[in-house]
């Protein structure tokens, strides 16, 4: 059977230290900004509305004064492999018209809008629900300024299909653009980072080729306090999280008792 | 005014009260002709689908009739290649009703999608992973097989019949017919397995995935194993409706015997595999995830009394009513075990389905739930519209029933 594919030379992935998020939502707002997001005069069906990069509040539990808080900004995972060994992850694999699919030469899952025909079956498949339907027509108000504000580099989605978190892939192509322009072949790390990654006030969000040592998100990767969302099923998601906080570790994926390995036996 | 169509020999009701039996049918046609247009023409923002509600009542009813139309094939397998013959007094029914089936739910699914005009590109794009590939070129190669399998009796109508190039080509296809159902057969165990692989190879949803033998989830196989079980049933269930609101006997006792008989050992197997399913899933999927059985019921509407549903219920109970002879050839005793085991599957689909979906994989996600909209219904029941209308059509203008003149003599 085929071993799937070669490893690629870049893994572009993000680290997101949620000591230092304080849950202001800055980069939900850059991220919408940047990727012409849709808006509806009414958001408040949260069922429906699209958010490639979500907010989750946590709590662990207890009663004041011991009772602490914090954030889970959620992109999409970008994950790497199946859960059989395989090199697709769980949405690319089950699409029906190849519409997502993986770049193994930047590990980055990206989504084909003009071929998507929005059977939503990688919506069913992702555990992370990272993906989001258009379930109108996109909608950019105008004579309120929007519309001058979309990113020429990224296409609008129409009605009836899957969009998701793309790590600002047309930031990469950009920087590959000017690269190439200088006679470069390869790109510099601070050349290509997402809009969040960028946005985030307090400086939360690192984002950088996971393959290359000497990028800061390779290295904050190896962090005995850095993990994964559900890294037990087999993801392999390219989005790390940082949390010196056992509570919050414990939260971001399931244990059976005796299972959980404390970081720090002071906290939790 | 219909007679010159009606075969002769037979009785039918006057074309008054037929057209009176077709109009609450006609209505909810005419309800789902309304909510597919609203559905094409604003877009899937008319159902209570979500980006948690991803699949909800359409694809279960679609899930559930394929599985229920999965008497079509296998009758046609066994009468075909295994060579029964008694089952020729009820292929054609289950022939129609697989076609039914088929046709609703390839209906469903060309609104259900949200691009039905890109519908195509499951073929031009088609990613040879997707087990809904598998599905769709299946059940699209299924549905011609049925068309060509339902060629025959529609031929056979008294007016068409008089056509020599008709009556010569419906013979001919009558001599090859064992072909197709052996493509038929072919394409269904795939189409059905893959139905099934479909929800067992979301490793990213502890619920649904499991493990499997090389690229086919167990789901793979259950789901062909359930679908022959009750896909019987639900062929005699629509003869015996056929032969109550006709009040006639049309289909000889030992054909819906055997089917009987059939189903529950097919029922009994697949119990046995599907317990033997779930503990490996409760012993080795759940803990792998750092979960517990429980974990999954512990929000919602959707307890652990679900799973004992499922599997005893309407799983166990069935198959013991359906293996005891004298109980399954016991009218109401049969009608019983054979609507159990039809609930039994519709279950199980929706278990994969919807239960799936509203259980929160990420620990700090929350419960979600969803109720359909008319529109979705009016969809839904329209599919039950449209095969209640052909199967009627059918019964009155073909010989549906081969045995129906020899079981209802006519007196003049």
């Amino acid at each position: 059977m085929k071993q799937g594919h070669a490893q690629g030379k870049h893994k572009y992935g993000m680290v997101i230290d949620l000591d230092k998020c304080t849950g202001c939502g800055t980069c939900m707002v850059a991220c919408a900004a940047e990727n012409n997001v849709s808006v509806r005069s009414d958001e408040s069906d949260k069922e429906r509305s699209i958010t490639w990069m979500q907010l989750y509040k946590i709590t662990n539990g207890r009663e004041f004064p011991d009772a602490e808080t914090s954030y889970f900004p959620r992109p999409c995972m970008h994950c790497d492999e199946d859960g059989r060994g395989g090199h697709h992850p769980s949405c690319v694999s089950v699409c029906v018209a190849t519409a997502t699919k993986i770049d193994h030469n930047t590990g980055i899952v990206s989504q084909i809008y003009t071929r998507c025909i929005g059977c939503r079956y990688c919506q069913a498949a992702c555990p992370y629900d990272a993906r989001y339907f258009n379930w109108w027509d996109g909608y950019f108000p105008k004579g309120k300024g929007l519309e001058r504000y979309l990113t020429p580099e990224v296409s609008a989605r129409m009605r009836g299909v899957i969009e998701k978190c793309t790590f600002c892939h047309h930031r990469l192509m950009r920087a590959k653009n000017q690269a190439y322009a200088e006679g470069r072949r390869d790109i510099k790390e601070h050349e290509y980072i997402t809009a969040c990654a960028e946005a985030c006030p307090v400086q939360a969000i690192t984002f950088g080729d996971l393959n290359n040592p000497s990028h800061k998100v390779a290295q904050l990767a190896k962090s005995p306090h850095a993990f994964r969302l559900l890294e037990r099923l087999n993801t392999k998601p390219k989005v790390y999280y940082l949390s010196t906080k056992d509570w919050v570790r414990k939260m971001a994926d399931n244990y059976l008792p005796g299972e959980f390995k404390r970081v720090n036996k002071a906290t939790g | 005014m219909d007679l010159p169509l009606i075969q002769e020999g037979v009785k039918r009701c006057s074309p008054k009260a037929f057209f009176l039996w077709t109009l609450p049918w006609l209505a909810l046609l005419a309800w789902g002709g309304l909510s597919a247009f609203l559905c094409l023409w604003k877009g899937l923002n008319q159902t209570n689908m979500s980006n948690v509600f991803a699949f909800a009542l359409w694809i279960v009813f679609d899930l559930a009739i394929i599985a229920l139309g999965a008497g079509a094939f296998f009758t046609g397998f066994l009468t075909y290649i295994i060579g029964k013959k008694e089952l020729k007094n009820i292929i054609n029914a289950a022939v129609i009703i697989g076609f039914i089936c088929y046709s609703g739910a390839m209906g469903m699914l060309g609104i259900d999608i949200g691009q039905p005009i890109r519908g195509w590109f499951i073929f031009w794009h088609a990613n040879i992973h997707s087990m809904l590939v598998e599905v769709s070129f299946c059940i699209t190669c299924y549905l011609c097989v049925l068309a060509i399998e339902f060629l025959p009796l529609i031929l056979e109508n008294r007016q068409l019949h008089k056509v020599k190039a008709f009556r010569i080509f419906g013979h001919n296809l009558h001599e090859v017919m064992a072909i197709f159902a052996a493509t038929g057969t072919f394409l269904s165990f795939f189409h059905q397995g893959s139905l099934g692989g479909m929800f067992g190879v979301m490793y990213g949803r502890p619920f649904a995935a499991r493990e499997g033998f090389y690229i086919w989830p167990w789901t793979f196989f259950l789901f062909i194993l359930s679908a022959i079980a009750a896909g019987p049933c639900f062929t005699i269930l629509c003869t015996k409706l056929t032969e109550k609101i006709s009040r006639k006997k049309l289909v000889p006792e030992n054909a819906i015997q055997l089917l009987a008989k059939i189903s529950a050992w097919l029922l009994g197997a697949y119990l046995i595999l599907k317990i033997a399913d779930t503990l490996g899933w409760i012993y080795g999927i759940i803990p792998d995830a750092g979960l517990t059985l429980m974990d999954f019921y512990r929000e919602g509407p959707y307890g652990i009394w679900i799973l004992v549903a499922e599997i005893v219920v309407f799983g166990i109970v069935p198959a013991i009513i359906l293996f005891i002879p004298n109980a399954r050839k016991s009218g109401p005793w049969l009608i019983t075990a054979c609507l159990m085991n039809c609930t039994g599957i519709v279950l199980n689909r929706f278990v994969f389905i919807v239960v799936t979906l509203a259980i929160p994989v990420m620990p700090f996600d929350r419960f979600w739930g969803y109720l359909p909209t008319w529109q979705e219904w009016g969809i839904a029941l329209a599919v039950i519209g449209y095969g209640v209308l052909l199967f009627s059509a059918a019964y009155r203008y073909l010989p549906v029933f081969p045995k129906e003149k020899e079981l209802n003599p006519v007196v003049n």
